[in-house]
């Protein structure tokens, strides 16, 4: 709207003015859009007859609130934000010093994260952390590890892998199965769980090697419905779309169990109260554990020549053979550890809900781990954790959104808008930060003093 | 000929080269050598298919035909078409640059010379697994290749900028980088592409210095449009059209060759005619007013081929020339030309002569010239 409006009239208008116009412009736009999907609606009657439900009322709320949003963003906002960035342009000698947050940001995070579960008990107590552990901590801990396991392959590689949740699949499949049958214990089993999964990292490895760019995408999307398939197809394996259940619970390390009814049940060693918070607990600090080896084994692999060699192979392939790297093992590489990452976090999933089935793989899985990637900046481990708190922890907090209820009417579930808000939280990022939350990149060596590479420089690679 | 005692004094034989794209033959039956210890120069107008040569000396490309054979300094010898593309810089020590430049823009410099080290790296990262849990051999191995990479940074006058990434750097210090990120591997033979190019003079200058450095340590195979930059430093000059060698020898030798003036400069038929005046053939301006199109027919393959002319050249097999040249190649307009004139009763075959040894001392100046051309007046000549 403001396009179509002529420079030259918007120097002569008065700001209040030119918003009160430009309101005004903005409610008819709203009403000539929404007349239609709000203003009327069909519906079924008793009798299964179509009618029109008229909602004058909502169109005109609407309306109102489009047209007084955009008099205020006019004729408010927009000269705060051309005075603030005036003044900023005025002082641009003071290089502002960042702040001790964002000095010290990933040891407050690690802080924070080990201080969460004990916070969470403290204020709630043992039975009402429970949700604040498991569905807030844990469930956003599971995806910062997947996204920081296909960071690997995505965001150092620079290989655009869509099928990532297959290999999620194959590490939950390998602990539910093999826990179940032989009773191996979650110990033995993650090991495994990842080596399974990084053997098909392999696998999928070797096809698409000479494929790039789209087709690359087109094939490991194609492999994670494979792997899907796979799943529901192979019944007296899978047990089908049923799932498997029963799957045995972590033990400590075989010392102390969370099974009630074992001798060594954790409240009988510890002589403390039952509650089902302690495993919830335990399961937070196992996870919040593998964040930590992702990380740690990340931040040493890109120090490794095997890290430089990702990061140089999605700079530039080419150039990558003319110095004698073996692209073909480079990128198997990428592709094993990035899977290995994510079957261990299959299996620590697979062991937290004790139950597994192919409606968890779904290739929605892989976008949204693609997509925190994306958003929170290739290759950054912060950026992605953050996104991954963002895009998970509010996706989470809608289902505490009741309040919603009394605006909206009782059936208005705000949990349904999950995928809406997902996108629009998207596209307002990608507008507001093309790169990501850390569009820059940290340099693996240096000579005389660490300086972050801008974003404009690296590449996305197209492989 | 591997076996010939001299065979050692080459790093690199290249033995009838052949590179087809489809019907395109981009390398007819090319072959020359590359002595250890200099610079050799591969010059050539657009398109004459220099880029093709390099890509098949460094595995980019499989040849159609022929062997190019690389001996190394401990006497070891590779064929260079057979290994895999990543193995002929890790086995066989040849390092490369391109044309358009290839770096690892979001690296720092630093960061650009230790990918370079990546292979021996890599072994003393036990294959990462050492690496990983930080055995004291990789610690050590990773300084040194710090130290490896400040050295050339600081030859190569980047040494202020380590930290800074690659892609912010101007034009001609990324070429620099490119040339001391592939002296990183530890090259035996070093071929550059165009190193020259888009360089100021400055730059240029600083540029002939570091390669004189490098060839004190490494053979180079250079391809250069920049002429000042071929005769200054190169000790041996390999001329390329259309796929086709017309010329090999030292520069002295390769700048007064005819063929090389004519095809060098990339001139026009009329152009042909004026270098031929500058060589002062009235013969050959006779027969030029015929028109410059009947050079281009068939007519012009058929002289080509007159049998008994080929013994006054050194290129004895003209008849199963390989080009794309479509009739178009300048070196074969000179050749048919004298050869023509060759065979009619003249008083002296000056063009042939001057084109095989020139010899022909009175005639070196007017060649002169023109060979100078292609720096000044012809920027067509570059990318
Ligand atoms: N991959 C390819 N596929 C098809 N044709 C090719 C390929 N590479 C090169 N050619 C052709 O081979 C010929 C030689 O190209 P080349 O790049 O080797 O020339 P050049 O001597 O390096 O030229 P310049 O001085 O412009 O760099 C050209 O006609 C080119 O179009
Ligand atoms: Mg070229």
């Amino acid at each position: 709207m403001a396009a179509t409006v002529s420079p030259e009239r918007d120097v002569v208008a008065p700001p209040i003015q030119r918003a009160f116009r430009e309101g005004l412009y903005a409610g008819a736009i709203a009403l000539g859009l929404f007349v239609l999907f709000i203003g009327l609606r069909t519906d079924q009657n008793i009798s299964n007859e179509l009618i029109l439900v008229q909602r004058w009322l909502l169109l005109a709320l609407v309306v109102i609130a489009t047209a007084v949003g955009r008099f205020l963003y006019v004729g408010y906002a927009q000269p705060a934000m051309e005075r603030a960035k005036a003044e900023k342009a005025k002082a641009p000698a003071v290089v502002a010093e960042p702040g001790f947050v964002r000095r010290n940001f990933n040891k407050i995070g690690i802080v924070v994260l080990l201080l969460y579960p004990i916070a969470m008990v403290l204020a709630f107590g043992f039975q009402g952390s429970l949700k604040w552990v498991d569905n807030f901590g844990i469930q956003i801990l599971i995806y910062v590890m997947l996204a920081w396991g296909l960071n690997i392959v995505v965001g150092l590689a620079g290989l655009l892998d869509l099928g990532y949740v297959a290999f999620y699949a194959v590490g939950a499949y390998a602990y539910a199965l093999l826990g179940t049958h032989f009773g191996l214990s979650f110990w033995i089993l993650l090991p495994a769980a990842g080596c399974m999964a990084a053997f098909w990292g392999v696998m999928l490895g070797f096809p698409v090697l000479r494929l790039r760019g789209d087709y690359l995408a087109i094939v490991t999307l194609a492999f994670g419905e494979i792997i899907r398939l796979v799943i529901i197809n192979w019944r007296e394996v899978t047990n089908g779309s049923a799932g498997i259940s029963g799957i045995p619970k972590v033990s400590f390390f075989g010392l102390m169990s969370f099974n009630v009814s074992d001798p060594n049940y954790i409240a009988k060693v510890l002589h403390i109260a039952q509650s089902g918070a302690y495993y919830k607990i335990f399961l937070y600090y196992l996870i919040l554990a593998l964040c930590f080896l992702t990380a740690f084994v990340t931040i040493r692999l890109r120090r490794l020549p095997v890290g430089r060699a990702w990061e140089a192979l999605r700079e530039d392939e080419i150039a990558c053979r003319s110095l004698g790297i073996n692209t073909t093992t480079t990128k198997l590489t990428a592709f094993a550890t990035g899977a290995m990452f994510g079957g261990f976090a299959g299996s620590f999933f697979a062991a937290r809900q004790g139950f597994v089935s192919p409606e968890s793989f779904v290739f929605l899985e892989s976008a949204i781990i693609l997509a925190i990637v994306v958003l929170g900046g290739m290759g950054s481990l912060g950026g992605i954790a953050v996104a991954a708190l963002v895009m998970i922890g509010g996706t989470e907090i809608l289902r505490e959104l009741g309040f919603l209820k009394v605006v909206f009417g009782p059936d208005f579930t705000p949990e349904l808008y999950r995928m809406l808000l997902f996108g629009m939280a998207m596209v307002i990022v990608m507008l507001w930060k093309p790169r990501g939350f850390v569009g820059s990149r940290e340099p693996t060596a240096f000579l005389k003093e660490r300086r972050a590479v801008s974003g404009s420089f690296t590449k996305e690679g197209h492989g | 000929m591997n076996t010939t005692p001299s065979s050692s004094d080459f790093i690199l034989q290249v033995e009838h080269l052949s590179m087809k794209f489809g019907g395109l033959v981009a390398i007819g039956d090319l072959s020359f050598q590359a002595r250890r210890g200099e610079i050799t120069a591969l010059i050539g107008p657009n398109g004459a298919g220099k880029t093709t040569v390099f890509n098949c000396i460094t595995g980019f490309y499989k040849p159609t035909e022929g062997m190019i054979t690389l001996n190394k300094r401990d006497g070891s010898t590779y064929l260079l078409e057979r290994l895999p593309n990543h193995e002929i810089p890790a086995r066989a020590n040849v390092a490369r640059t391109f044309q358009n430049i290839r770096l690892f823009s979001g690296m720092t410099l630093l960061e650009n010379l230790l990918v370079a080290q990546h292979n021996k790296l890599m072994k003393a990262s036990g294959y990462t697994f050492l690496g990983l849990f930080g055995f004291p051999s990789y610690r050590q191995a990773s300084a040194e290749s710090i130290e490896l990479a400040r050295h050339w940074l600081e030859k190569a006058d980047l040494v202020d900028r380590a930290d800074d990434p690659a892609g912010d750097l101007p034009y001609g210090a990324q070429r620099r980088l490119e040339i001391a990120r592939a002296m990183c591997t530890g090259p035996e033979l070093l071929c550059l592409d165009e190193p020259a190019a888009g360089l100021n003079p400055r730059e240029s200058a600083a540029l002939n210095e570091l390669l004189m450095d490098i060839k004190n340590s490494t053979s180079i195979l250079l391809i250069e449009h920049d002429m000042s930059v071929v005769m200054q430093i190169s000790d041996h000059v390999v001329v390329l059209e259309y796929g086709r060698k017309i010329s090999d020898g030292s520069p002295q030798t390769v700048r007064t060759d005819p063929r090389v003036i004519a095809a060098y400069l990339g001139v026009d038929d009329e152009e042909v005619q004026e270098v031929l005046v500058e060589v002062g053939d009235e013969d050959v301006i006779e027969q030029l007013d015929t028109g410059p199109d009947s050079a281009h027919g068939p007519g012009n393959s058929a002289s080509m081929m007159a049998g008994p002319v080929s013994d006054t050249f050194e290129h004895a097999d003209e008849g199963e020339r390989v080009t794309v040249s479509k009739g178009a190649s300048k070196a074969a307009q000179v050749d048919a030309r004298a050869a023509s004139i060759a065979r009619k009763p003249q008083p002296a075959a000056k063009p042939a002569a001057k084109s095989s040894t020139a010899k022909a001392a009175p005639k070196k100046p007017a060649a002169k010239e023109t060979a100078a051309k292609p720096t000044a007046g012809k920027p067509g000549g570059r990318k």
